[in-house]
């Protein structure tokens, strides 16, 4: 249940602290941003006051509301503008309301865009100051922000005089109105802002380090900082760096031997070229894009429904990474592919990226709400990934730190707002020819089935009765249910609502298998079953099952009756605003294309005068190489984000990305081709003083694995890895009672995947937002419920403990066993050797190999002694080796898979 | 030593990150008094994100159970009587209150139903309760009910988030987690906030993971499921093929080995994993004996009603939950679904009280005779409240009828550390439809208990997308009138 009007928070304690309101009260919409500690020192009030004075302006606000009659009186001489009422504007006014920040898009210092007023309508009603928004703000008359939200109280006579002046025809003489010059926002000079410019390579003291520009620009400032860059990681460490970063696994023991065993010069190099030509590249780099595009297989919120096809987007994301699409096309796609001359299908499926949100589905919600959230969530993520600026904070106002404004932000909007969520087929290849081919003869028993059960008639008799108790309700309460039931998602309500000539195909079928699902609900079970209506349920479903059919993909397309977007006054959407046309940040290079489509969007994304996306980008292709970007807060180049620890560099990459075509692989070769990427990750005493977080880039970083590639090492390691690429999502046994605290019953479709499909890798694994897969969650990944620019590499006893005990890990560990036993003959020490080249990728050193003895030994006194043990350790006959000895290399090969260096890139 | 472990610990990476803002100069000073070093290994330095930590004054609450009654109870039968009601049980509600009401389900011309329940006075207040829930009732002395609790989501998974994170929107951390984040934990072998969840129906809880997540503060201040069946923590028991002697074998062998990279890598990283492993080892063994019911006498096990088929799987949280908190878990959230009585109210309502009444009471009496209800601070309630209004799922029959979601005004209690028992804060209009006095707000609530537990919630901040969070987001106003 819910009241049109926000409910005002209020108490009934004495408001003694009103005229000390000094901060600014924040209105509440949908929870988008805070008001934080730093704010109000900002302003000068203790933060622990805040609270006090947050109440006092509510109290303030409620006080005035119950006497309205109560402004003070206007003034009774005439008012002289200029003299009297424009140093009240200016001194009290212009901070948010003049030339530089336009709070709620009102400003007051030019006559015609005063009298116009703000995103939420007029302030001055010439000749009537009673009804004057201005005047009730600054009187705290109803619900209006008590203005001015900093400093004290505008006096009873500044108030009389506002009064007269507005009562006596509000006069703005046009002499008086601000000088039109341009006054620029002094926050348009932020860094991120200027154009991207190729600065010039810099000279270094050392220039035999220097492999590609990149080492020129790290090398100069360590120069400046008296430090010396790290020596060269070895080989074995490299071979294994560069096949975690590239393609997310780690190599074979032929791959690493193979790679020592090329002196030839360029050896590095060929091995970068032949990982980024691998079709497991697309599966590593693709895991970052869906992380940023909030990439899940389920709706999220309490029910949480199963989205069976949004892995085609995924697979989407996985080819054009392995095609190497460049980065302009791929945005283009994303954004706007169904708007491309005669899109294909793969570019219809592209902008899936739109419905990788989440919905919410729960009986009862507000649709125009969801809608409006869902477009909130699209702005933000686009602004996010694309821009790399926070613009979801001026959903309810004026961002707070970036020159955003709350107009801007619904500008980004209306190119969202004028979607439609919609289905399509989404054949993958070879698909089609069966499909058709089976089509009559399926459409033959369907309209068969349907006529059996006279559903023609029945179906008709629904929707009527349906749309009259939709029109006028309350005649009767199981029509009603029904109705309220089916306007509640999908838009059903809207298929019905479509007369039938005018129904696709595709709406008549969906509109049937909906009528033959809800029948039920309104003339009950019992009608339902007598009907026979579950049964004819059953052979429906058993006929999809038995015809070929095409996979779906979730998409959007342009909705030519779209509503006109408002600015959501408060962010919120009941309270329309000023109109305002899709455009882009008013702080940015405007687009200059008409008419501005999305496409033209992207476009504008990715043109020159643009110097936002291709920094974000490569940033954040650095941040992947080396565990931090050169901008930390990767998700935010604004105001309140890091400035680029090497600012040069950062514009040499991203002008270099963009100049020449926008190639991600060419980038990230670039870097990973540098003495940069290639220097030890061991830390320097020196430099664990001096630059503990790597800022300055003396040294590679060790780096926890992400949660996908943790499983992926492990699978191999132990040989159990099934390589497939692409396809749908797979789901690996759950623990028992994982699912317990989920609301929906997830064991009921969390079906095990059988067979070799199970040991595929972690980017396949089913997403189900309410139960992310546990291994998954517990090392980090995201919640898939905003965008994600970087992901958190934290470290609990959680993680050990999946390490530990999880039965896939523990299987792995016996399949390393037998691995072992059966690839390296003895004696002892070879199959150390290859246990730690498997695993490892290297040699074990002398003082681990002995330790490793010591507890071999140990281990296999126990198990002689424990027969038991050793059988159940490893329950596998494998010809001519002895049992027991077989179980003591579990337990090596368990000590292996949880080895810190085993889950880290070093 | 200590100051060079310090410095260690200073420039650990995820650690600075971790304390970016807000409460990082507490959890460094606290840090600087903890024993550096492990006797096993002088060489590798310990590192423990959950350390204990100070709040900002001194608090009243240590540790905090949140009873969260997933659905919205009915707050017209069990904590707010409005015996004006029965006059116009049946009618439409009056036109002036049937206006702006929108409804998940129910027509704005729905009938007013009554309460069928009785209410008497209870304790030396008198305040009153339904005769559902006498057991609770006979704690009234301790217990301050909020008859004024509004909200703004009418939808569950929203209402829940705002109840738990202070905000509509997916994705903020849980009041456990920050709470968790301001305090660390007493207890170095068990997770410092712990879930535990029984149901009366086929589902969990409508937020699901998102009612524990950590949202963007690091996971290791993320909930921890303890679950109904299999391992009460996701693999927390051995690999059924690895006798516990075999495990420590490992474990030690594992811990020499990570030891000797650390020599060679100098990352505190693998200080961090190697503390991990080992707080993984003393939960194998803390979790066990904090689950073996076995040891507690006869009379508790009956008050908490865990022998009773009714109240088994309540009863056994409420006494787990005490038991961790006597162990020095922070932040117990034990969740019971649902109360989303729609329809059958009669049928369901009865049932959750008679499930959940006695094994609440056995709980604040439990730990107000052990002197730990003083230092815990026990939250009841739920995301929204129930209409006065009737909603009929193409239903007419009284039994099978139920109430609505009403986020207007509702009803929760708390009890324990820094409240004032025997109160009843705020008030509603006869028809309970909206809030006459002192309307508590959730994030007044959430100020409120990090009050209790000596946290001014605009400082307990934390830095993300460019911006300083707080649980509380852009309100909140402690609720004087709740504390003792």
């Amino acid at each position: 249940m819910y009241v049109a009007e926000p409910m005002k928070r209020s108490t009934n304690r004495q408001s003694e602290f009103r005229s000390s309101a000094l901060i600014r009260l924040q209105p509440r919409a949908s929870g988008t941003c805070v008001t934080s500690a730093t704010d109000h020192s900002a302003v000068g009030v203790h933060p622990s006051r805040a609270a006090i004075f947050l109440l006092s302006c509510l109290l303030a606000v409620t006080a005035y509301a119950q006497n309205t009659a109560s402004l003070p009186p206007p003034v009774e001489q005439p008012v002289d503008f200029t003299a009297e009422v424009r140093p009240l504007f200016e001194q009290r006014c212009y901070g948010c309301h003049g030339a530089a920040q336009q709070m709620g898009g009102l400003r007051l210092d030019r006559g015609d865009d005063a009298l116009r007023g703000g995103n939420s309508g007029a302030v001055i009603v010439p000749g009537d100051s009673a009804r004057s928004k201005l005047v009730r703000a600054i009187a705290g008359v109803e619900g209006t922000p008590f203005m001015p939200m900093v400093g004290e109280r505008l006096t009873p006579k500044q108030i009389g005089v506002l009064r007269a002046w507005i009562d006596q025809g509000a006069e703005w003489p046009d002499s008086a109105s601000a000088k039109s010059r341009s006054v620029k926002d002094p926050r348009a000079s932020h860094w991120s802002f200027q154009p991207i410019r190729l600065p010039s390579r810099p000279k270094v003291g050392n220039e035999a380090w220097v492999k590609n520009a990149i080492d020129a620009f790290v090398l100069a400032r360590l120069d400046s900082e008296g430090l010396e860059p790290s020596p060269p990681a070895d080989r074995t460490t490299l071979v294994r760096r560069l096949s975690l970063d590239i393609i997310g696994l780690p190599p074979s023991p032929q791959e690493v031997s193979a790679f020592l065993a090329d002196q030839e010069p360029g050896s590095y190099e060929r091995l970068v070229k032949r990982l980024s030509a691998s079709p497991h590249f697309g599966e590593k780099w693709a895991r970052h894009w869906l992380d940023l595009a909030r990439y899940a297989d389920s709706d999220g919120y309490s029910s949480d429904r199963v989205r069976p096809y949004m892995w085609r987007y995924r697979e989407w994301v996985v080819n054009a990474l392995n095609q190497d699409m460049p980065f302009d096309r791929f945005t283009a796609e994303q954004l706007a592919g169904d708007l491309l001359p005669n899109a294909t299908v793969e570019q219809r499926v592209a902008p899936g990226f739109y419905r990788c949100g989440l919905t919410n589905r729960e009986a009862g919600v507000d649709l125009d709400q969801i809608w409006f959230d869902q477009v909130v969530d699209r702005t933000r993520t686009v602004g996010e990934v694309w821009l790399g600026l926070s613009v979801g904070c001026a959903q309810c106002h004026d961002h707070k730190y970036d020159p955003i404004s709350q107009k801007d932000f619904y500008q980004l909007f209306a190119f969202f707002n004028r979607l439609k969520d919609v289905e399509i087929d989404a054949p993958l290849p070879g698909q089609m020819g069966p499909y058709l081919l089976a089509r009559p003869e399926y459409e033959r028993k369907r309209q068969d089935l349907l006529r059996e059960y006279c559903i023609p008639q029945l179906q008709a008799e629904w929707e009527q009765k349906l749309l009259e108790a939709g029109d006028n309700p309350g005649q009767d309460a199981g029509w009603d249910f029904a109705w309220t039931q089916l306007a509640m998602w999908d838009f059903k309500y809207k298929v019905v609502r479509t007369p039938i000539e005018k129904r696709s195909k595709r709406q008549r079928d969906f509109l049937t298998d909906v009528f033959v699902r809800q029948y039920a609900l309104a003339v009950g079970k019992e009608e339902f079953e007598a009907l026979e209506l579950d049964g004819l349920q059953e052979k429906l479903k058993k006929l999809d099952e038995e015809f070929p059919k095409l996979t779906q993909a979730m998409v959007v397309e342009e909705d030519p009756n779209s509503p006109r977007t408002y600015v959501a006054v408060r962010g919120n959407y009941k309270q329309k605003g000023a109109p305002v046309e899709p455009d882009t940040l008013s702080i940015l290079p405007p687009m200059l294309s008409e008419p501005h489509t999305r496409l033209e969007l992207a476009r504008w994304l990715v043109s020159d005068e643009n110097p936002l996306t291709a920094r974000v980008t490569a940033n954040r292709v650095w941040q992947e190489l080396f565990g931090r970007g050169l901008v930390l807060t990767s998700e935010d180049f604004g105001a309140q984000g890091e400035k680029p620890s090497h600012p040069a560099l950062l514009d040499e990459l991203a002008f270099r990305f963009r100049q020449e075509g926008w190639s991600l692989k060419r980038l990230i070769r670039r870097i990973v081709t540098s003495a940069t990427y290639r220097q030890s990750s061991a830390q320097r005493p020196e430099l664990e003083e001096r630059d503990p977080n790597n800022v300055l880039l003396a040294r590679q970083s060790r780096l926890r694995l992400p949660a996908e590639l943790i499983r992926d090492a492990t699978l191999v390691a132990s040989g159990l890895l099934n390589p497939d690429v692409g396809g749908p999502p797979i789901k690996p046994p759950l623990p028992p009672g994982a699912a317990d605290l989920a609301f929906t019953n997830a064991s009921k479709f969390w079906e095990e995947t059988q067979g070799p499909d199970r040991y595929r890798r972690g980017i396949y694994i089913h997403f189900q937002r309410l139960l992310p897969y546990p291994q998954l969650s517990n090392f980090d990944i995201p919640n898939a419920a905003e965008s994600c620019s970087r992901r958190e590499r934290s470290n609990t006893p959680l993680q050990s403990l999946n390490l530990l005990n999880d039965p896939v890990f523990f299987e792995a560990a016996q399949a390393l066993a037998a691995r072992i036993l059966l690839e390296a003959p003895s004696p002892w020490e070879d199959r150390l050797r290859h246990a730690f080249q498997v695993s490892l990728s290297r040699d074990p050193a002398a003082d681990e190999a002995r330790q490793m003895r010591d507890y071999f030994q140990e281990r296999v006194r126990k198990l002689d002694a424990n027969p038991q043990w050793a059988s159940s350790l490893f329950p596998n006959r494998l010809e001519g080796v002895d049992p027991v000895r077989a179980a003591a290399w579990v337990g090596v090969s368990r000590i292996l898979l949880n080895l810190d260096e085993f889950i880290t890139r070093d | 030593m200590i100051s060079n472990d310090y410095e260690q610990l200073r420039t650990r990476r995820s650690f600075l990150r971790d304390c970016a803002c807000g409460m990082g100069s507490i959890a460094f000073a606290d840090l600087l008094h903890r024993d550096g070093l492990t006797a096993q290994a002088a060489s590798v330095p310990e590192i423990n994100a959950l350390a204990p930590r100070r709040p900002h004054f001194a608090p009243k609450a240590k540790s905090v159970i949140f009873l969260l009654m997933d659905g919205g109870p009915s707050q017209l039968d069990l904590l707010d009587p409005k015996p004006e009601l029965e006059r116009w049980d049946g009618k439409p509600l009056p036109p002036s209150m049937a206006k702006n009401l929108k409804m998940a389900f129910a027509k704005p011309t729905a009938a007013v139903m009554a309460s069928e329940y009785k209410f008497r006075p209870y304790g030396r207040s008198g305040m009153e309760f339904s005769e559902l829930i006498p057991q609770v009732a006979s704690c009234a002395d301790d217990i301050a009910v909020i008859r004024s609790m509004h909200t703004e989501a009418f939808n569950h998974h929203p209402g829940q988030l705002l109840l738990m994170s202070g905000t509509s929107m997916a994705g903020r951390p849980s009041i456990g987690s920050w709470v968790l984040y301001g305090l660390g934990s007493e207890s170095q072998e068990l997770p410092g906030f712990v879930v535990l969840s029984s149901r009366s129906k086929d589902s969990g809880t409508f937020g699901g993971p998102s009612n524990w997540t950590s949202g963007f503060l690091p996971s290791v201040y993320a909930g921890v499921p303890f679950r109904g069946s299999g391992d009460p923590v996701l693999y927390l028991s051995n690999p059924p093929q690895v006798p516990q002697e075999l495990q420590r074998d490992d474990l030690q062998a594992l811990r020499a080995m990570n030891e000797s990279r650390y020599a060679e890598a100098g990352d505190m990283e693998i200080a961090a994993r190697i503390a991990s492993y080992e707080l993984a080892f003393r939960m194998q063994t803390a979790g066990p004996e904090l689950l073996d019911l076995s040891n507690e006498p006869a009379p508790i096990r009956e008050m908490y009603g865990i022998d009773n088929e009714l109240t088994r799987a309540f009863g056994t949280n409420c006494l787990l939950a005490r038991r961790l908190v006597e162990r020095g878990v922070r932040f117990v959230m034990l969740t019971h679904a649902n109360w989303d009585d729609h329809d059958f109210l009669r049928k369901n309502l009865p049932k959750n009280c008679d499930m959940t009444d006695g094994p609440t009471a056995a709980l604040l009496k439990d730990l107000k005779q052990r002197g730990l209800l003083d230092s815990t601070l026990v939250v009841w309630g739920g995301e929204f409240g129930r209409t006065p209004v009737i909603e009929t799922r193409g239903q007419t029959d009284p039994e099978k009828v139920g109430r609505d979601h009403h986020p207007l005004a509702y009803s929760m209690w708390l009890a324990g550390g820094g409240i004032q028992g025997g109160r009843v804060v705020g008030k509603t209009d006869e028809f309970c439809m909206s809030i006459v006095e002192d309307p508590v707000h959730v994030n007044d609530l959430q100020a409120t208990i990090l009050h209790c537990l000596g946290f001014d919630h605009t400082r307990l901040t934390y830095r993300h997308m460019g911006r300083d969070f707080r649980l509380t987001d852009v309100g909140g106003v402690v609720v004087d009138k709740l504390l003792a």
